[in-house]
């Protein structure tokens, strides 16, 4: 019998594209035998904006890339400039951004388990991941007054001091998330359709993903031990103790108990930092970078007229370029910074791993079902917002 | 100090005459070299300095200085936990440079963003045809004399290199 190749637009408002992706996928029966992704919907600018903006003015756009972790994003960007500056942050400065960031990764793969499972046909586990989820952003709106947009870090420290009870919230996810991921296993790991649709599937070799440039969960389900919070740490990193997990089928199991054993070491690095906050300074002693204390602002007309000049004016950055990479839930998230001397980015380039990972999607998915490549969607556990930017 | 950078080092015993320049500021080191060997100088690092991974490619336009263009590689070592950024200049009358495509997939859509949104050509690149913008958008948008409010717009006359 002849056949024929039939192509399929899928996307972009398909529930399994994850924002708005279109995949033209070109089908030999339900055999992929190409793939052609069409991003580009967003054009939201931001390198070309930043440009226009002083630092400060800039930190709001980098927590709307990847909107499932805003603070990873702020955390980037902070540490660019602050690289580019010299300047050191207090350690209380410090451990707060390590549990806030860990707690982005909590709340970044439970967002990844729930859509991933929904995808593949777990309602459940959705519902389940929603729930936990939702304490992680009542700890978001305690720090910073918002649930998604946090723009909480500042150069220099952070915008204000963690507020009063929000210990004890955290030591109650510390307690209770690890039989949370107890359950999702429980439903998951040992359940045969859960099992078929994802071992063998979406497999790519290390030699691969590296020579795509996959970084994060992706490139260690690949089996690549790396990680740059222990590799190249950054934020305090290197006095923690975690484990970095890694694969070895290099297949959408694999990255599923890596993220999974990742949300463990998170909740460990957290409880470890609680262990270590004492009281201090949130802010480094830079006049010329940091925004004063608000009482100082409301108080003294030197405290006024030093946060409008800082709001205003922005503050100047010496003359050079950096390149800051964090440890995002999907991967190397990269500030590349180039300064000019004044008080705007001369040009700010953001590495997005959400891009760099789906550039692999026909390498994982070709030769595979129809239905396997949202399987690969979802274990790319890409967001929109940072692959168009 | 840059000069005993592994890289710097092997950079300056292999590519003499390529090298153009190699400075370390705030601890990375950043060498500059002739487009006509970034090939060699990308596969060298790769092969014999195991910088097995490309991070990023990009490019920065500095509109008013000659050549216009800078396009820059970030490479980081697995195995020995370090980065390099390789950076190679490019004019505006001859505003291309060679694909690293043949060393590395991942420069594949990297360099069609830089295409897309600087203008810059990357010859042998298997596609080079735009990403992020439309097949018929006129002009590239991170270039810095694009009007910052789009098409129409009087073009950015103020920061200048």
């Amino acid at each position: 019998m002849a056949s024929e190749i039939m192509t399929l637009n899928m996307g972009p408002q398909h529930p399994s594209t994850h924002g708005v992706l279109r995949l033209v996928v070109e089908l030999d029966g339900e055999v992929i035998q190409k793939i052609t992704p069409h991003i580009g919907y967003l054009h939201r600018g931001i390198e070309k904006l930043s440009e226009h903006r002083t630092y400060h003015q800039t930190l709001p756009l980098t927590d709307r890339m990847d909107y499932l972790a805003p603070m990873h994003n702020n955390l980037g960007y902070v540490l660019a400039v602050e690289k580019l500056l010299g300047l050191d942050v207090p350690e209380r400065a410090k451990l707060v951004r390590v549990i806030m960031a860990e707690l982005t990764r909590l709340k970044s793969h439970l967002v990844w388990i729930a859509c991933h499972a929904l995808d593949i046909g777990a309602m459940t586990v959705f519902l389940y991941a929603f729930r936990e989820r939702e304490l992680v952003m009542d700890l978001y709106e305690m720090v910073s007054g918002a649930r998604m947009t946090s723009n909480y870090f500042r150069v220099g420290g952070l915008s204000r001091d963690l507020p009063a009870g929000f210990e004890q919230k955290v030591q109650e996810i510390v307690d209770t998330f690890p039989g949370h991921f107890d359950t999702y296993e429980g439903l998951l790991t040992k359940n045969t359709i859960w099992l078929q649709r994802t071992i063998g599937n979406g497999v790519i070799s290390a030699e691969d993903a590296i020579d795509f440039g996959i970084s994060g969960p992706a490139l260690r389900g690949s089996g690549v031990d790396f990680d740059l919070r222990r590799d190249l740490p950054y934020s305090g990193y290197e006095d923690f103790e975690f484990k970095v997990p890694v694969g070895e089928n290099c297949d959408t199991f694999d990255r599923y108990k890596v993220r999974l054993v990742e949300m463990r070491e998170s909740v460990k690095i957290i409880d470890q930092a609680l262990k270590k906050l004492k009281p201090g300074p949130i802010l480094a002693d830079a006049p010329q970078v940091c925004y004063p204390p608000k009482e100082s602002v409301y108080n003294s007309i030197e405290g006024l007229i030093h946060h409008f000049k800082i709001a205003s004016e922005g503050f100047p950055v010496p003359e050079g370029e950096v390149y800051m990479a964090v440890e995002n839930p999907k991967g190397e998230l990269g500030y590349y910074i180039v300064s000019d001397g004044g008080n705007m980015p001369y040009r700010m380039r953001v590495r997005p791993p959400s891009f760099v990972n789906l550039s692999a999607i026909e390498k994982m998915a070709k030769g595979s079902m129809l239905a396997d490549l949202v399987a690969v969607i979802g274990t790319l556990d890409i967001v929109l917002g940072e692959i168009d930017r | 100090m840059a000069e005993n950078n592994r890289a710097v080092v092997k950079l300056k015993e292999r590519f003499a005459d390529a090298l153009l320049e190699y400075k370390e500021h705030r601890g990375e080191v950043t060498v500059t070299v002739k487009k006509e060997s970034i090939l060699e100088v990308l596969k060298c690092l790769r092969d014999d300095l195991r910088y097995n991974f490309l991070s990023d490619v990009t490019a920065v336009d500095y509109l008013g200085q000659e050549p216009r263009f800078m396009v820059v590689y970030h490479l980081l070592s697995i195995p020995n936990k370090d980065r390099v950024r390789v950076k190679a200049p490019v004019t505006e009358a001859d505003c291309s440079i060679d694909s690293a495509t043949a060393l590395w997939n991942s420069a594949n859509w990297l360099e069609r963003e830089a295409y897309d949104l600087f203008g810059i050509n990357f010859k042998n690149h298997p596609n080079l045809v735009r990403i992020l913008m439309t097949d018929d958008w006129v002009g590239h948008p991170l270039r810095k004399d694009y009007p910052l409010q789009g098409p129409d717009r009087e073009p950015y006359k103020g920061r200048l290199s």
